[in-house]
């Protein structure tokens, strides 16, 4: 049987492929492409939640985490272009411009 | 028994495309490892029982969210592989490594307590869609006003960023509309 | 009425100082002092008729000005107490300081710092008042260290004359003399303070009354004990041997000065605290001993070295520290009404002695050697009457106050069985007569040296003359008034009387006095009065140059304590202090810029770096949440 634990334990590992996508990527838009894979595997384990609990809080959160990473995509993306106008390249390396 | 094998195919590919995301060298290839993952975690959504929640996910996510990366991907030569460099592996490796264990872990042994009540309970005989609509609509509302007006804010945002020639109004300033009559003219 | 003289008499002197204060950065002013010696009179007129409410109704006033220190147990309030003994003490300073503010008005004429000179010296008054008039332990202290810190700002009045070498100036200069007096006197506070701690350990309390009430119940060796710490703070205050060099090298302040404390008010502090604390010291019978040995000691050691000196100022130093010794003796013995009425004696031909000397001083353009002086009888010479009365009176010549003061502390000598010292204290009478006259005939008498070194003195002015003369009354006929003044003070402090054999024979005791009194004077008339004969033998001689320097104590103080403590300090100073106080201070401080400096580099600005620290923070958390959830 599948229990709580099968999905949490899914949930966790696509989590942590996400963060070895945030640390290894230099491209700002891969960078963003691993936070969506983090922000997924959130959105399976409140659903797990939620299925194993009967309450509805689950999806509710869910739902919310889904309209959030929709503006934050938005914005973000419009930074990004503002970004690429000005620097020409979006390799993180070059826009260290904020070294102590 | 069906759950059982769907929830295992679903796990595996997911996994497998995600990972094809994170390491892949080519953008069109993370993309669309990326929009595939989504929609079998759409299926996974269906396995739970939130029918709902799935099919916003396939709309906004693979639909909209993905059309959203794909027209920035639109920056890029596609045949071109990104040039990534000085990326320790050793030290990605561990800190994922380690954290997949500590979590993996975690959520393996059974800590999860018996006593926790449930705050807006399922109801029986209802849809899903139905009993998501009532609770959305009644206990969460002042969230949901507040994600519209968020989701205004990051529209206007994306606007104002992208646009070009953002400075001028098209509406209020009718210098442009003379330029454009200039223009006209002068052909 | 009588609570209003009570904190008039206290106050006036500090409106003064706080007066003068205002003008101190100005050049002088006349009417500064003129506004101090009214103030000071003031004071002495409240005394008087303070004195005069105690003496007709025989009880002391006791006033209560505020709560001082009130915490837990302890209790201290600002009280004062003018009794008999008090009020003697305070007509005595009081008479004494009006005197001499009227005489620095003429003496410090030419001095540029002079509304800054009448602002120490009524806030040395003031201090003065507050240790007679406090009727506890606590309020004595705060006078004590009071008339400590202005005998130092007067000490070192002329601060800016610079260091010499001790053969130059055994004093090496104002500063220096007034660091050592102020040392001195700090290393005898520790000892007071330990007496004031076992005190209060014991009692509970720091006020006389009660002090005095429970001494009966305390044991033998904690009477002892606080009986010796009191006695060493006295000891320092009042320069009796080891502690005694400072009240030389005192001289170097102005002649005023020297006159109102070291010879009147300040260096008696001592002999007032045994006095006040006379229960405490008639308990301790071996304690009161050892204090009337080394009063006798003190008082042979100091007219020894006056036999000898050729500075004017200092042989009158001398003589006051002998006389210093003869009151700690007479205390020691049980005698406290002789000590206190010596005191007061002594205060006025002292302070008289003293201001003559300035006068002398003053018409030299302050030379000081009275082997360059001689013959100045001629143009000074009411300085002269006054000089010689008060020598007369010092010698102890019959009917002058000394005689008094002096036969009966040497007749408490013989009376109490002591004749060691009673000996002693017979001898050093003559030597006193002696040095006195020698001191008296060589600056007045014989030929007139001075002329050699081109100086023209003249007589001071009249109105400071006019201000020395109550002091000159007071050594002829204060005398006269011992009966009266015993019959008055014992009613608070022990009688004594001689006993009956003594009494038989106290004309024959005053006659062997007075006889080396008198061979003393003809003595010096003899070698002196023709003027100044030089012998080269005796002056080479071994005990002569002993006692010319001293005995040398001050060489032995400064090469066995005073150079291996600066050594030491020195010492802690740069290996102690630098190295590792410093060093420790410093290296936290350069700990944390070093670290801040390392850890700038965290900021590259690199996106991806801050993202792996996120991430190893965030393992690191789920780290420790989970190690917790297991543990706990």
């Amino acid at each position: 049987m599948i229990g709580l634990s099968h999905y949490l334990i899914v949930s966790a590992l696509i989590f942590s492929i996400g963060l070895m996508g945030v640390l290894r990527r230099r491209n700002l838009l891969m960078l963003f492409f691993a936070t969506e894979v983090m922000l997924n595997a959130v959105n399976i384990a409140f659903a797990a939640f939620s299925h194993y609990y009967n309450d509805l809080t689950g999806q509710m959160f869910a739902f919310f985490l889904i309209a959030i990473a929709a503006s934050e995509v938005a914005v973000g993306l419009g930074i990004l272009i503002v970004l690429y106008k000005k620097y020409g390249s979006l390799d993180l390396d070059d826009l260290a411009s904020m070294k102590g | 028994m069906y759950e059982i094998v769907a929830f295992y195919l679903f796990s595996a590919l997911t996994i497998g495309l995600f990972l094809i995301t994170v390491m892949s060298k080519n953008v069109l290839y993370a993309m669309t490892s990326l929009a595939s993952g989504m929609v079998l975690i759409s299926g996974f959504f269906f396995i739970l029982g939130a029918d709902f929640l799935g099919v916003v996910q396939l709309i906004v996510y693979v639909g909209a969210v993905m059309a959203l990366y794909s027209f920035a991907m639109m920056f890029f030569d596609a045949t071109r592989d990104i040039k990534e460099r000085n990326t320790n592996p050793a030290l990605v490796f561990l800190l994922g490594g380690l954290s997949a264990l500590v979590l993996v872990l975690m959520f393996a042994a059974p800590i999860h307590s018996e006593a926790i009540q449930a705050l807006y309970p399922m109801h029986e005989g209802v849809g899903n869609a139905q009993d998501v609509g009532i609770v959305l609509f009644t206990k969460y509302l002042i969230p949901f006003e507040v994600a519209a007006v968020m989701l205004l804010v990051a529209m206007i945002a994306g606007i104002i960023l992208a646009g070009k020639k953002m400075d001028q109004s098209l509406t209020e300033d009718t210098s442009a509309d003379d330029e454009i009559l200039t223009q006209k003219d002068a052909k | 009425m009588m609570e209003n003289l009570v904190y008039i008499a206290l106050f006036a002197p500090f409106v003064s100082s706080m007066f003068s204060a205002l003008f101190g950065m100005s050049p002088r002013q006349t009417f500064v002092g003129i506004v101090a010696s009214t103030l000071l009179f003031i004071s002495f007129a409240a005394s008087a008729t303070l004195a005069m409410h105690v003496y007709s109704t025989g009880v002391g006033i006791h006033v209560t000005m505020m709560d001082w220190i009130s915490a837990g147990d302890l209790h201290i309030p600002f009280g004062f107490l003018v009794d008999q003994v008090s009020v003697t003490m305070m007509t005595v300073v009081t008479l004494v300081s009006t005197v001499v503010h009227i005489y620095s008005i003429g003496y410090m004429d030419h001095d540029k710092s002079f509304n800054r000179f009448f602002s120490y010296l009524s806030a040395f008054v003031f201090s003065m008042m507050i240790l007679v008039m406090s009727d506890n332990f606590a309020g004595l202290f705060i006078g004590w260290e009071g008339v400590g810190v202005c005998s130092w700002l007067l000490i070192g009045f002329w601060y800016h004359k610079k260091d010499v070498s001790r053969e130059e100036n055994p004093s090496i200069s104002p500063s220096w003399a007034a660091n050592e007096a102020f040392i001195m006197n700090r290393i005898a506070d520790l000892g007071m303070l330990v007496g004031l701690f076992i005190v209060y350990w014991n009692v509970g309390s720091l006020q006389y009354d009660v002090v005095f009430a429970s001494l009966p119940e305390l044991s033998g060796s904690v009477l002892n004990a606080a009986a010796i710490f009191l006695f060493i703070g006295a000891m320092g205050k009042s320069a009796q041997f080891p502690l005694h060099t400072w009240l030389t090298d005192a001289m170097e302040g102005p002649t005023p000065v020297s006159a109102l404390i070291h010879a009147a008010t300040m260096v008696t502090a001592g002999v007032f605290l045994v006095i006040r604390a006379n229960p405490l010291f008639s308990m301790t019978p071996e304690v009161s001993y050892f204090i009337a040995s080394l009063g006798t000691f003190v008082a042979f050691f100091a007219a020894s070295m006056a036999l000898v000196n050729r500075d004017l100022k200092r042989i009158i130093a001398f003589s006051t520290l002998s006389q210093l010794g003869y009151m700690f003796a007479a205390a020691g013995l049980g005698a406290y009404w002789i000590a206190l009425f010596h005191l007061a004696a002594h205060a006025f031909f002292k302070a008289l002695l003293f201001l003559g000397a300035g006068n002398v001083m003053h018409a030299m353009h302050d030379e000081l050697d009275i082997f360059k002086m001689g013959g100045l009888k001629k143009v000074m010479k009411w300085t002269y009457i006054y000089m010689g009365l008060a020598s007369l009176a010092l010698a102890g010549i019959p009917f002058f106050a000394g005689f008094f003061s002096k036969d009966a502390i040497i007749e408490t000598a013989w009376n109490e069985g002591t004749l060691i010292l009673w000996f002693i204290l017979v001898v050093t009478a003559g030597m006193t007569a002696f040095y006195s006259f020698r001191q008296v005939f060589l600056t007045f008498h014989g030929d007139e040296r001075y002329k050699a070194f081109g100086i023209h003195p003249h007589e001071m002015y009249k109105f400071v003359l006019i201000a020395m003369s109550p002091l000159a009354f007071l050594a002829v006929v204060a005398g006269f008034g011992m009966g009266g003044f015993e019959h008055f003070v014992t009613k608070l402090l022990p009688e004594y009387h001689m006993s009956e054999h003594t009494h038989h024979i106290a004309w024959i005791l005053g006659l062997v006095v007075l006889l080396f009194a008198v061979g003393g004077i003809l003595l010096a008339y003899k070698k002196y009065d023709k003027g100044l004969k030089r012998d080269e033998k005796l002056e080479n001689s071994f005990i002569y140059r002993l006692l010319a320097n001293q005995y040398y104590i001050p060489q032995l103080y400064e090469g066995f304590i005073t150079k291996p403590y600066a050594m030491l300090s020195e010492m802690m100073w740069t290996k102690v202090d630098m190295k590792i106080v410093d060093a420790t201070v410093d290296g936290i401080a350069k700990l944390l810029y070093k670290s801040g400096d390392k850890t700038r580099k965290m900021q590259t600005g690199n996106l991806s770096n801050y993202l792996n620290w996120m991430a190893v923070g965030a393992v690191l958390l789920l780290v420790v949440a989970a190690l917790s959830a297991m543990l706990g």
